[in-house]
């Protein structure tokens, strides 16, 4: 039997990415306590690296290898390049904060590195095999780093909740794919695009069958309601620096899952999954908005305000035009911009034994710090939506998108509604910075320059991205239109 | 010869009582690991049967990952299960209660 030699080129970063991690895994060995930092260091340039040879590799064509499972085309290479940056900042952000804690251990790198292969494997998936296994290795590694914290109760409880609910999402998931493996006899998108698209799932009910269950999988994994259970809990359990990386880098990845499955894979049945993301986006907004009001917690607050935004993000999918995928992919990458600050303002104002994951522990942070009172400011006004930061465009793309698809007004209508209401509560972090005194035992922030430094261009950003926000528009806008 | 529907049956009613367990147990979060294992194993016959009928060996290919995937699962939700008991002495699922809201 002769075996073709598979085209390894398309899958020079991911390769890069597994041989590194595997380095990094055993050097880590053989380090001490004290030179722990040669782990980071290694880390960080790893997601440099592929970084790099993603930007060499982006085309504007669509690449197929191994089998047909593996995709190179603009939109993954796209949203891989976020992913590094991504990382590269929750990895820079968390280094004092696992210091501090006695966590700044190798395992928090190598899981991370681990869950950005991941990501991209399942950013790049052509197969429902690849889809799988690229969302398993992100889940088991996500898994781990929530537990990552052995002596603490609140983590290994949020650990366990996100593990049983997360492998039952992969379990349901995994059903709806052995269906449409069944009705199509395949496990590659784009056949199953061509078979299902030419059936329709007027006649065929297991087709339909099939569909909820994907869409239970995916909207698990996006913490869409009614399936965002596990989402306040993790985030609120997990140490800090984990929650920076969960809400980050993943939400990317299962952005691209929902596009792999839902657009390529059964783009035929449009009309069947357009009725289900509506009802799951209009849920998401209006529980996320009206439940985070209530939160006291900035790190449940800011949970709930992650369920709303990926109802917009939703929105955009559900539009089924180039250009709604394309509102929903900035929607994406600005979402992730904006939560590496919020919860980096966490990590900055966090010390050791002390977490500042209360809202009142930003109370007077003005009279404290009134540069990065400034940068939290901008932080809140943005994800409320307020010209000309960047939330604001993203919104506005998104809501454009839903318009120019046609009769999908009221859902813009809705959309807005729920943004407002949620002003209320991102105001409200504001008003306790800059108009409530400052406990008196408030200690001033202490924390390291290069973690001040990149939050403040992490802050400015989104002000720059702000005022310009065409060349980022523009990129999502190229890599969906192939 | 069986037809197909009694695989798919038989998948249809593992994958059900798995997904009940998940719901329905209170008592012991290991039996709640077993019944997320039950709904992969239901995924996998049909799998196995889907691809028999179909003549493809794509789908057995498939379970082969799922059966590996599902190792490297219940090993890490054990471990998780270990940290849990050392920090509250129970793996009683109505105990794991400290996170509302």
């Amino acid at each position: 039997m002769n075996i073709p030699m598979p085209d390894f080129m398309p899958a020079l970063p991911e390769m890069f990415l597994l041989g590194m991690t595997c380095v990094i895994l055993l050097l880590d060995l053989f380090l001490t306590e004290r030179s722990r930092v040669v782990t980071y260091l290694l880390a960080q340039s790893t997601l440099l690296g592929a970084l790099l040879l993603t930007i060499m590799l982006y085309d504007n064509s669509r690449t197929l290898t191994f089998s047909d499972t593996f995709v190179l085309d603009p939109m993954g290479s796209v949203l891989k390049g976020a992913i590094y940056i991504a990382t590269f900042f929750v990895f820079l952000y968390s280094k004092g904060y696992l210091r501090a804690r006695n966590m700044f251990k190798g395992e928090f790198y190598i899981l991370g590195l681990f869950g950005v292969l991941g990501m991209n494997v399942l950013v790049s998936a052509h197969s429902l095999i690849t889809v799988y296994l690229g969302l398993e290795l992100l889940s088991l590694s996500m898994y781990a780093m929530v537990a990552l914290q052995r002596d603490s109760v609140v983590a290994s409880e949020a650990a366990m909740k996100y593990f049983v609910l997360g492998a039952m999402a992969s379990a349901m998931l995994l059903y709806g794919m052995s269906m449409l493996y069944g009705m199509t006899g395949s496990l590659d998108l784009t056949h199953i695009n061509q078979v299902t698209a030419a059936v329709g799932s007027g006649q065929q009910v297991v087709l339909a069958f099939a569909l909820v269950f994907i869409i239970v999988g995916v909207a698990f994994k996006l913490g869409a309601v009614p399936f965002h259970m596990w989402l306040p809990d993790v985030y609120h359990g997990a140490p800090t620096a984990v929650t920076l990386y969960l809400s980050t880098a993943p939400k990317l990845a299962a952005f691209a899952m929902m596009m792999r499955l839902l657009v390529d894979g059964l783009g035929g049945l449009h009309a069947e999954w357009q009725g289900i993301l509506v009802l799951l986006a209009v849920a998401s907004l209006a529980l996320g908005n009206l439940v985070a009001i209530a939160q006291s917690n900035i790190k449940r607050m800011l949970a709930y305000s992650a369920i709303s935004h990926i109802g917009f993000l939703l929105l955009g999918v559900l539009s089924g035009t180039a250009a709604g995928y394309a509102a929903s992919m900035f929607y994406a990458i600005t979402y992730v911009v904006m939560t590496l600050g919020g919860f980096g303002m966490v990590v900055l104002m966090s010390r050791a034994g002390f977490e500042a994951d209360r809202i009142e522990d930003f109370k007077g942070l003005n009279e404290r710090s009134p540069w990065f009172a400034f940068m939290m400011l901008i932080l809140m006004f943005s994800m409320t939506g307020v010209p000309p930061l960047l939330g604001f465009w993203a919104k506005l793309a998104v809501i454009e998108a839903l318009l120019g698809a046609g009769g999908l007004t009221w859902l813009a209508v809705v959309a807005v509604i729920f943004s407002v209401v949620g002003a209320f509560y991102y105001l409200r972090v504001v008003k306790t910075m800059y108009f409530d005194k400052a406990d008196a035992g408030a200690a001033a922030i202490e924390s390291t320059l290069e973690l001040r430094v990149m939050l403040s261009a992490n802050g400015l950003a989104v002000l720059a991205l702000g005022i310009y926000p065409g060349t980022l528009m523009a990129l999502c806008a190229t890599a969906l239109s192939h | 010869m069986i037809p197909l529907s009694n695989y798919l049956i038989v998948g249809a009613l593992l994958f059900c009582l798995g997904t009940a367990g998940v719901f329905l147990n209170r008592k012991n979060l290991i039996i709640l690991l077993m019944c997320v294992e039950l709904m992969l194993l239901a995924v996998n016959m049909n799998f196995v049967a889907f691809s028999h009928y179909l003549g493809d060996a794509a789908g057995q290919v498939f379970v082969f990952f799922i059966l590996t995937v599902a190792a490297a699962e219940s090993a890490i939700g054990l471990a998780i299960l270990v940290v849990l008991f050392r920090n509250r002495g129970s793996i009683n699922v109505a105990d794991i209660d400290s996170l509302k809201g």
